[in-house]
């Protein structure tokens, strides 16, 4: 099939479409209010489910309860909506349910904007409900990416029984590209069994119990022991990067999604005007891909961290050079987007 | 000689954790007792709530999800739209349904979702110790509500099934009690009917059964039925079929 | 000529089968405390039972089987 011109928020939903998923529950928050509408037209004519739910914490208790029953299930939200959701995303690790969640990040706190944002990575990465839980968060660059990355978030939820959130802002969320949706089906993982789920016990042998409450405090901290081991596994098999004039680069850019597009235009123009610049693009900021980091810091002169928002992932980018190099940072935030020029201002900066 | 009772097989034959004399056991039971006379329970996907019956699943001998407090009718939501030919119904207390769950039954009930809601109205919070649910009735006394609920600042119960029954997503609302041997008998026909009515796809059913806290009211068990119950429930909280279509 | 057999480990001596007995034969035991401590029903007055199941009915543990 040709590649079609389509909106970042309609082209995953048809992506989760095409992944299985035929259960979505959402409620409506801009920036994201074109995924539930997509799904409310395109659910009845694959036999899916579209719910528009009372609240963001309805929905995903709805997505619990599907997704429990073992179908592949999504639902979408802005920052807001999204914090609605932590109590769900809780239960949700505890239980071990596989599922996927978008948030399109806007500004924040508070009603915050509307406008793009990358204020929700604490949130994302170091889990805003309560808990030691962690979740698979994938950060696309592109329209394309985010279609590729909504089949892969099905696969990795299956898989690993846990939430795959795609990270993205209201800028991917509302571009239009060109996607090819053909192209993703090749990157479908066979389907994993769910015995576990909760179907009718004529459906499997015994009686399946989807539950997060170990009221004996002994057997909670096994279950923690057995998820910690399960995310150690998952930050071995699932990081992510992209590199970019990485070779020679002595100051090394870090971005993602958006952000890391504008810096790649940063870093050409900084190229052009002498200066080794290059770009380390995490795909996953959790499993945070800190070996490429740690490498960058071994080799660069300094790193420079940017971001929407007033500084998050430095956070982890700054574990990542232990105080090998000096890292920086240049951020917008609020809905205010960086251009190349203030980035390669910055770069200046940092060399200087 | 025939067995005219005994234990439901969809009853796990584990011992309840409910305190002496407390009717949530009673309300299990009848809940088996409607999956087996139906014969579904090998069929039947129940949702545990938050509160006093947070183990109820270790009580059915069924396939079992645990809901955050309140969210029991989103998730049977979420379950029902996966198995729509499943049984699915929910188990809820008054702070779990009345309180914090509100917009959940509210909305599953407008949505019409074919589920079954057992809803145990006892006026008051059994697990957390006794605190003042939204169900408690005026002058009872609460460990939050230590000079008695007062009208003015706490306001008056809520009435949750005549509410529910204003929807027309709501087909079957009935209130029982299990005060009494009669009425407990009242109570295993309309539990019986909310899952029939669900096999026969004919939507939202909500069962609310007044029940006991003995603990938590500070009374005999015997006592709690009559006294409370008999005396101070049922004048504010009648009961009857509210809604059947 | 009715069988009421009660699970005594089961019971927890609530009182409510006592309370709703129509024949008055069924009464706490306070002098053999089952292995939860609870003063288990028992009947007094097998003999009299009617297999009415009043008792089961309003046992909240499932402690009862009638027969009849």
């Amino acid at each position: 099939m040709a590649k079609v011109l389509m909106k970042g928020n309609e082209a995953i939903a048809e992506a989760a479409i095409t992944a299985g998923c035929r259960h979505y529950f959402g409620y409506p928050i801009t920036p994201q209010n074109e995924i539930p509408e997509y799904m409310a037209r395109r659910m009845p004519q694959v036999n899916g489910t579209f719910v528009q739910a009372e609240s963001e914490i309805a929905a995903i208790n709805m997505v619990y309860g599907a997704a429990g029953a073992g179908a592949r299930v999504m639902t979408s939200s802005s920052s807001p909506g999204i914090s609605l959701k932590q109590e769900g995303l809780s239960y949700i690790a505890g239980a071990e349910i596989p599922c996927v969640v978008v948030n399109m990040v806007r500004g924040g706190p508070g009603l915050g904007s509307i406008q793009p944002a990358q204020s929700d990575y604490y949130q994302a990465t170091r889990g805003g409900g309560h808990g030691d839980y962690r979740m698979i968060v994938l950060t696309p660059a592109s329209v394309q990416e985010a279609v590729e990355m909504t089949v892969q978030a099905f696969d990795l939820a299956d898989k690993y029984r846990m939430t795959v959130m795609l990270l993205g802002d209201g800028m991917i969320g509302q571009i239009m590209e060109p996607v090819d949706l053909d192209a993703v089906k090749t990157l479908m993982a066979p389907a994993v069994e769910k015995p576990w789920a909760t179907t009718g016990m004529k459906n499997h042998p015994g009686r399946n119990v989807v539950n997060s409450l170990y009221i004996q405090p002994d057997v909670l901290e096994k279950v923690n022991e057995r998820l910690e081991a399960k995310y150690r596994e998952v930050e071995r098999e699932v990081a992510a990067h992209e590199e970019m004039m990485m070779e020679d680069a002595q100051i090394v850019l870090a971005a993602f999604g958006t952000t890391a597009r504008i810096c790649k235009s940063a870093v050409r123009m900084a190229r052009a005007k002498g200066i080794k610049a290059g770009l380390i693009r995490p795909k996953t900021v959790w499993p945070f891909p800190y070996a490429a980091f740690e490498k960058a810091a071994e080799q660069a002169q300094s790193i420079l961290c940017v971001e929407m928002n007033m500084g998050q992932m430095i956070d982890d980018v700054r574990i990542a050079a232990a105080g090998r190099c000096p890292v920086s940072f240049y951020g917008r935030s609020g809905g205010m987007v960086p251009t190349p020029e203030e980035i390669v201002a910055a770069i200046e900066k940092a060399v200087k | 000689m025939a067995v005219v009772f005994e234990k439901p097989k969809a009853l796990a034959n584990v011992p309840l954790h409910y305190c002496p004399g407390c009717t949530h056991g009673i309300a299990h039971r009848l809940v088996a007792q409607a999956l087996d006379a139906l014969d579904c329970a090998d069929n039947t996907i129940g949702v545990a709530p938050v509160g006093c019956a947070v183990f109820a699943y270790d009580y059915f001998n069924c396939d079992m999800q645990e809901a955050a407090h309140g969210r029991a009718p989103a998730v049977a939501t979420g379950i029902k739209r996966v198995c729509p030919e499943s049984v699915v119904f929910t188990y809820q207390g008054d702070g779990d349904l009345a309180a914090i769950g509100l917009a959940e039954i509210t909305s599953a009930a407008m949505r019409g979702e074919n589920i079954t809601v057992i809803f145990i109205n006892n006026a008051i919070y059994g697990m957390t110790g006794g605190q003042m649910a939204p169900t408690t009735l005026v002058g009872q006394k609460a460990t939050t509500a230590p000079y008695g609920r007062q009208l003015v600042g706490q306001g008056s119960p809520i009435r949750v099934s005549e509410m529910i029954a204003t929807l027309d997503g709501a087909t079957y609302v009935e209130r029982v009690s299990l005060h009494d041997a009669a009425n407990v008998n009242r109570a295993k026909r309309a539990v019986e009917k909310a899952f029939r009515r669900q096999i026969e796809k004919k939507g939202f059913s909500m069962v609310e059964i007044l029940s006991t806290c003995p603990t938590n009211w500070g009374l005999s068990p015997v006592e709690a039925l009559n006294y409370i119950i008999k005396e101070q429930m049922l004048p504010v909280y009648p009961l009857g079929v509210l809604k059947e279509e | 000529m009715a069988i009421c057999r009660i699970d005594t480990s089961a019971c927890k001596g609530c009182g409510l089968c006592v309370n709703a007995c129509p024949k008055g034969i069924l009464a706490l035991d306070d002098h053999n405390l089952n292995a939860k401590g609870y003063p288990p029903a028992r009947l007094t007055q097998a003999e009299l039972c009617i297999g009415c199941a009043v008792c089961a009915t309003m046992c909240p543990d499932c402690a009862i089987t009638v027969e009849r």
